[in-house]
This record gives C-alpha cells, structure tokens and sequence, in this order.
C-alpha cells in the first residue's frame, strides 16, 4: 500500500502502539489487560506498519526474525515457573518483591510469566503474518 | 541421589552444544560419569548391608503427588550396580567401537539418558516418577535401537521396540494409578502397608493384568517377546548395555518391586509361572536354532528373563533368593558374551557361528573372557552360575509337592537349553581351526576386550566367594523383594543331594546338545515356516489392519476441504448437543425476569443481521471477511457492554488479526468462483438455522438453570490475597491456572513452528525445481 498519510501516521503510530501494548502488559495484574492482550496490540502495530511500508522495512525494523521471540518468551515463561524451586518452593509458586517499584508497580514471578506470554504472543503472530506475506 | 540421575541428563544435554569437542580425544571424559556413580553406590554397600535405606525427598508436583522421592534399598542398589558398573564397561567399550563414528556424540547423549532413566526407574520411590523414568527408558532405548537410521531393518525394529514397550506403558500407567487411588498413596515404601487392602479389593485382578503386561512387554515375556530379537539390530554396546542388564530387566525390576506389594495370592504366582515358565522354554528352544551370534544371546536373554519371571512367580523365600542371585549372575556373564559378540563382528565383521572358527589363535584374552562367561552361564561349579543353577532348582524342588517334579523338569530342560546356546555364543567361534579368511583378524583395542574380561572375571570371584557376595549384597535384594528377612547364606558347597545331581546333569545335557545338535541355514528356515502363527506376525498384521484402516478413515473424512470439514465439525456438534438438551427436557422461559431490551442492544443486533445478509448474498471474498469482522466487533461492544473489559479487547485485537491474516491469504487466492448449487445452498442453510436454534436454546437454558458461583466466588476471594492481584481473569490466567496458560503458549509456538515450516518448505522445494 502506498499511501503518505498512512506512512507518516504510522512513524507516531508504532511507538505509541508499542507503548500501550507495555502499558496493558503491565497493568494487567490489577486492571484489564495482560500479556496475552498486550502481545496482540503490539503485533497490530508492527502490522499496521507492514501495511504502511512494506514487510521488508517492518523486519528491518525489528532486527531479528519474529521466531526468535519464540524461544524467548518460551524461555521466559519456563524461567518465572521454575524459579520458586531455588528458594525450595514449588514450582509457580508467587514471588512478589516486598516495596512496589515506581511506574511499573508490584514486581513478582506473576509478571514476568505475563512478560513470556506477552513475547510468545508477538512472535507467533507476527512469524505467522510475516511468512504468509513474505511467501510469493 | 538425585544427583546421580541428573547427571547423566544434564551431560546428555550438554552433549548438543559440545558434540564436536566430544569427538576428539575429549572423549574420554564420558566413562568417567558412570565410574564416579558406580563409586558412589558401590560406597553404599555397608550402609544397605546393614539393612537401613536411603531416602531423599524433593517436591516437584505436590499438589498431584508426583515427587522426586528416592528410595535405595537392596534391590534398587543391586540394579543400581548394575548399572553404573556395567555402565562403566560398555562406556569405554563403546568409546572403542564406534570410534570415528560421525553420529559419535548423538550416541553418548542417548546413552547418558538412557543411562539416567534407568537409575531414575530402579530410584523412585513414588509410582509415578518411575513411570515417567520407565516411558523415557522405553524413548531413549528407541533412539539406541534405531541407532544406525540410514538401515531399514534397523528402523523398523526400533519402531517395533517402542510400540511394544510403548503400549505397555499405557496399561502399566493405568496399572499404577489404580493402585494409587485405592491404597491413596503413590509413594512405594508406604504401599508395602497396603498389601491386604489391595489383594481383596475388587479391582486386584485388573491391577494385575494391568501392571503384568507393563512389565512383560518391557522384559520381553511371551507373547511380547519378539522385540528383543529384533532389537539386535542395535550397536552391540547397546544390546550388551539394554538387553543384557539394564532395559529389559526394568520388567523384572518392577514385578519384584510390587511382589510384596500385590504378590503372594494365588493370581499373581499363577501367572507369571505361567508366562515366565512357558517364555523360559520356548525361548530356549528358540536359541538352539540360531546361527547368528546375537540371535542365540537374545533368545538365552529371553529365557533367562522367563526364568526370572518364573522365579517371581514361585514366589517362596527360597525363589526369592534365587532371583536376586540370578539377576547379577545374567548380568554378567551375558554382558560379557555380548561384548565378546561386538569385538568379533568389529574384527571378522561377521557374526555367523557356521563361519566363525579357531579365534583364540588371534585374541586369545577374548576367549579367556568368553570362555569364562559360557562356564558361569553353563553353571560348571566355582562359577557364580553355579550358584545361581543351584538356587534355582532348589526353588523349584522346595515349592508344593505336586507342583515340584513339573516345575523342576521345566526349569532343567531350559538350563539346558541355555548351557548349549551359552556354549554355542561364547566357545565356538573360538574352537577348531582358524581358517584363511579371518587371518588377519586381531585382538582390538584394549579398551574393548578388558571389560568384557573384568566382568567374566567376576563372575568366577563371587563362585568362589558366594558368602562374601550374598551376606554384604545379595542377601538385602532378596529380602527387598520378600518384604521382609530372608535366610539367605550362599555357599558353594552343599554336599552330594539332589540338587548337585540335577546339576550334573544339565551340565552334561546341554553339553551333549552343544556336539549333537549343530544350527544350520536349514534348519533355522524350516522352523520360519511357523512364523505365520507367531506372535510376531500377528502384531505386524495388525500394524498393517490399523494402517488400512486410518486410510480408509483418512479418506473417507479428511477429504482435503474446508468446507466439507466445517460441515461435519458442525453437524456433530448439532447432534451432541441436541442430544443433550433433548434430554434436559422442555425449556420454560419466564419473560418477567428477564431485563428489557435497550436502544443500543438493538442496534447492534440490527447491524450484525446486516452483516449476514451481506456475508450471505456477497460475490467477493475481501467482503465477507470484511462483514465477519463487523460480527466480530459487534460481539467485542456486547462484552464491553456486559462489564468484560478484558475479553472485549482480546476480541477486538484478535478480530483485527483474523482478518488482516484472511487479507493476506485471500489475496494469493485464485478469483472467487461460485461452487455452490440450490441443494447445497438450502442444505447448508438448514445446518447452519439448526447450529443458530441449538445455541441460542443452551443459552436460554444456562438462564434458568440453577448457577453455582462457588468456583468464581473462590477466585474472586482468593486473588487478592493469594496471588496479589485485582483483575481475576489475569490472576487466573498467570496464577491459578498458570499451567494451563503455558501449555497453551506452547501449543501457540507449534503452530507457529508449523506454519513456518509448511510455508518454507514448500519454497525450497520450488526453488530446487
């Protein structure tokens, strides 16, 4: 698509995207949102920017192949279940920092298993997009 | 111990990245794992002799009572010697044989894990770890089996090894949970408490059958035998390793286990003799007819597993005692002779005994080792066979009266059988006259003939000393698996009574047998005219029943379009459900109840019936999927409207997605072309009003049926206080149901993966045209 308007929105439009999509993932403990929800608008963001630019300068951006998310988010995930075992707990037991840190709020293994949902999310979406798009 | 499980997995894991490092003369490091585990049990020794166990607790699952608990008594150290020392000589004989191999690491990782999953299964405590062990010796002797892929013969062995085993698993498992609901404990050493409680309820005898075909596939019994043989096909390290100590022992590993626990009833002992003692003959006449070196082991190893089974199943103390003294003495003298096995097929590179002559001209300290073997497994006196011969036919000579002359000429005509195979795998290829052809034959590297030479040597060291060996060892393994103190004093002298004349007697038998009776081409031929009714066959053709039949299925359901999938998906729900509201009766609807409708609501059911008639009436694709997504959003208002902020933007965001991903596929579609007819149109129209009524009928009913709340309540309590969280569905997500949300990433990832791989595939394949 070659459309001005949708290429300049889309330069503001990306980071803003980005920013809301951190900002559901990270309020999603209290109020709605969550990983899953976050990882979905940020994969809109960088679709919207596929359309405005093409797929190629969207991968430009990004560096790395969307399925490197994968295994990183997957990774993550593993990490915050696993973790309560060193402390001699169970595994996905909740371990939460005593004092709330500023603007991110209450930091816990909670979190950082919405942060693996969060990537998973990204990376599948876009892999699946990006490949049937790319595939001509 | 735990310790020494997860050594070998993490190693084997470590193996991936360092593989290359592994193939150098770094290599060495690998014999040294099972060294330091063997050193490590072997200093357990004294504290077992003394009859107290080691336990180790660690949590894993506690809320669905699966822990890693450890338990090592007599019998899990017996087999845990085994093991790791047995272990220790197929490494570095191993290290040997396949030395310059290019899948060199890919071996030593399965074998670490295998290894591993061993331990684990003889360690565990809790019913539930040994079956996760058990099922990952079942994966990894896969691996091993089929180690050599590019052979179909090799293959389709493995396969069939997995799919026995594999099939065992399934109702070993079912096996397992039964006993744990009805005794309500998993954990082994507080099971032994529910001997009586589960020997006279209801379900023992599934339980039975359940646990015994568990174990029978595993150990090779009758009429799951015939994997064993096939899985010669295996790297003789791997046969001397799985087949001679360890894998198929698991079997008889676990019905020792459970005797104290299920044993002593009537059921239990029947069965296995039954099995045990027909599996002990009818593999041991197998052996007589083979001529390829490994056949006559496998065979031997089958029998010796039926004489085990057997033993089991008589069941008195004396049996008991003759087990736990003839599973070390199998295990090494047989890992000896397969060893011998692999060192002559590395150097002749044949394995044919009407071939194979006068080799101790070349590699004498092999025939020493071979020879040493054969007479511990021929039972000559001073050999730790002896022993165990002895044992055994004082277990059959004691059991009831009427039984015993049966039972003892059934256990003498095996011994027999086994004495000449013995004979015939560890002594012929060494006799006679070295012809021309195997000259320039040589003794291998030392590595490859001191262990079998090691283990042959021991087996003459505990003849001599059986008191040594029974009082600080096999005395706690035979009092493990009777669940209780066994009167166990090993000598190698009982004076002139029955049982040295039944001795002498298979000795001189199956000696006889050995220059009697030679295995020729001919008659090995002749006896595979009666494949058609073995057991194997049948199993192959019921591979090949069950493979027509998913074609036939595959076929007639998975026709390769969509539309004809949806159709199905759909009509089998409508008949599902109709079924079940049918039989929840009429619904009655109280109108005063129900709250008024308002403006907004008709609204958007005034655009989502617009948006169907489009969907419905459309010539182009980019419409419909435009007026599906309208539904879609229509849906997202009517959540947020309802007070479910959070479903309302998932579906909104996932809305989007679908149909940009609809736009992406469409547009790479041929152009739209009307398949349709009037038929199919008023077919699908009436399927799709009858989904719509069905639906909205739950619906109606979910209203007015009495709701519980409790589940909903619980969360909506606990969140805050259990997982520090406001917003319920996220806490349900990423706490109560955590598990579940992980599992359904992965899945999420797998598809990904998949789409990924189709789409790429599919593009070098083009490319390369």
């Amino acid at each position: 698509m070659n459309s001005v308007i949708l290429q300049t929105a889309t330069r503001y439009l990306l980071p803003i995207l980005l920013l809301f999509s951190f900002f559901l993932l990270l309020r999603g403990h209290y109020y709605p949102g969550g990983g899953f929800v976050g990882g979905l608008v940020a994969s809109i963001a960088f679709v919207l920017h596929s359309f405005a630019n093409g797929t190629e300068s969207t991968m430009k951006i990004l560096g790395y192949k969307p399925l490197s998310l994968i295994p990183i988010g997957l990774a993550t995930l593993t990490v915050s279940v696993t973790v309560p075992l060193l402390f001699g707990l169970p595994p996905m037991t909740g371990l939460w920092l005593e004092e709330p840190i500023p603007v991110i709020g209450m930091i816990g293994s909670a979190l950082f298993f919405d942060i693996g949902v969060y990537l998973v999310v990204i990376g599948v979406v876009l892999t699946i997009l990006f490949t049937i798009a790319l595939n001509n | 111990m735990l310790f020494t499980v997860l050594t070998g997995l993490i190693t084997s894991s470590l193996l991936v990245p360092f593989g290359k490092l592994i193939k150098t003369k770094w290599s060495i490091v690998l014999p040294f794992i099972p060294v330091i585990l063997f050193l490590f049990y072997l200093w357990h020794v004294p504290v077992i002799a003394n009859g107290t166990n080691v336990i180790q607790h660690l949590a894993w699952v506690p809320s669905l009572g699966v822990n890693f608990d450890f338990r090592l008594d007599g019998l899990s150290l017996l087999f845990a010697l085994l093991i790791t020392g047995i272990g220790t000589g197929i490494f570095f004989y191993a290290r040997s044989y396949l030395k310059g191999h290019i899948y060199f690491d890919r071996f030593f990782a399965y074998l670490l894990l295998f290894m591993s999953a061993m331990l684990g299964v003889v360690l565990s405590d809790n019913i539930l770890t040994l079956f996760v062990f058990w099922e990952l010796t079942s994966i990894s002797s896969f691996f091993l089996i089929g180690f050599n892929n590019d052979s179909k013969a090799s293959r389709s062995s493995a396969l069939m090894a997995l799919s026995i085993t594999g099939m065992g698993g399934f109702f070993l498992l079912a096996g397992l949970i039964l006993v744990g609901n009805i005794a309500g404990t998993f954990i082994i050493s507080e099971l032994f408490a529910y001997h009586d409680q589960l020997v006279s309820h209801p379900l023992y005898p599934l339980i039975v059958g359940l646990l015994c075909i568990g174990a029978f596939t595993k150990s090779a019994q009758f009429p799951f035998h015939f994997w064993l043989p096939g899985a010669m096909k295996a790297p003789t390290p791997v046969s001397a390793y799985l087949h001679s100590a360890t894998m198929v022992k698991a079997g008889i590993y676990l019905l020792a286990r459970f005797t104290p626990i299920l044993g002593d009833t009537e059921l239990w002992k029947i069965t296995l003799m039954v099995v045990g003692g027909f599996t002990m003959i009818f593999a041991a006449v197998h052996s007589l007819f083979r001529t390829d070196l490994k056949g006559i082991l496998a065979y031997s190893t089958v029998s010796a597993l039926g004489i085990l089974t057997f033993l089991l199943g008589i069941g008195t103390t004396d049996a008991l005692v003759a087990v736990s003294v003839f599973i070390l003495v199998h295990a090494l003298y047989k890992a000896t002779l397969f060893m011998v096995t692999g060192i002559i097929d590395h150097e002749t590179h044949t394995r044919d005994i009407t071939k194979l002559k006068g080799l101790r001209k070349v590699m004498m300290p092999v025939f020493i080792a071979s020879l040493l073997a054969a007479l511990s497994s021929a039972g000559v006196p001073s050999t730790f066979g002896f022993i165990g011969k002895d044992l055994i036919y004082e277990a059959t000579l004691n059991f009831r009266e009427s039984w015993t002359i049966w039972l003892t000429a059934l256990a003498v005509l095996t011994n027999i059988g086994l004495v000449t195979a013995g004979f015939r795998a560890g002594i012929k290829p060494f006799s006679g006259k070295l012809p021309e052809t195997f000259q320039q034959a040589s003794l291998p590297y030392q590595s490859m003939w001191i262990p079998p030479l090691i283990l042959a040597v021991l087996g003459i060291l505990f003849g001599l000393f059986p008191g040594v060996v029974g009082d600080y060892f096999t005395h706690q393994t035979a009092n493990a698996i009777a669940g209780g103190e066994t009167d166990m004093h090993l000598q190698l002298w009982h004076g002139f009574n029955t049982v040295l004349t039944l001795s002498g007697a298979t000795l001189a038998a199956g000696v006889a047998l050995y220059f009697a009776n030679n295995p020729t081409e001919e008659k090995l031929l002749a006896l595979e005219r009666f494949n058609v009714i073995s057991s194997q066959h049948l199993f192959r053709q019921l591979g090949k029943g069950i493979r027509r039949a998913s074609s036939w299925y595959t076929n007639k359901i998975h026709n390769g379009y969509l539309r004809s999938y949806h159709l199905k998906i759909i009509l089998f729900a409508e008949l599902l459900l109709g079924y079940k509201l049918w039989l929840g009766g009429p619904i009655q609807i109280d109108y005063a109840n129900l709250t008024p409708l308002s403006w907004y609501e008709f609204g958007i059911a005034a655009i989502l019936m617009g948006a169907l008639y489009i969907i419905v009436t459309t010539k182009s694709r980019l419409t419909s999927v435009v007026s599906t997504s309208v539904i879609g959003y229509c849906l997202c208002l009517m959540f947020v409207f309802y007070s479910a902020p959070d479903l309302g933007m998932t579906q909104f965001t996932i809305d989007t997605l679908t149909t940009v991903l609809f736009v992406l596929v469409l547009y790479k579609l041929p152009p739209f072309i009307n398949f349709m007819n009037r038929g199919v149109v008023i077919r699908d129209a009436i399927v799709a009003l009858g989904f719509g009524i069905i639906i909205s009928m739950i619906v109606l009913r979910v209203l007015y049926e009495p709701t519980t709340t409790d589940i909903s309540d619980f969360y909506g309590e606990n969140a805050y206080i259990l997982a520090k969280g406001k917003n319920v569905v996220n806490v349900i997500l990423v706490d109560f149901r955590g598990l579940d949300t992980m599992f359904e990433t992965v899945v999420l990832a797998v598809a990904a993966l998949g789409v990924y791989s189709l789409l790429k595939l599919r593009l070098k394949s083009s490319e390369k045209e």
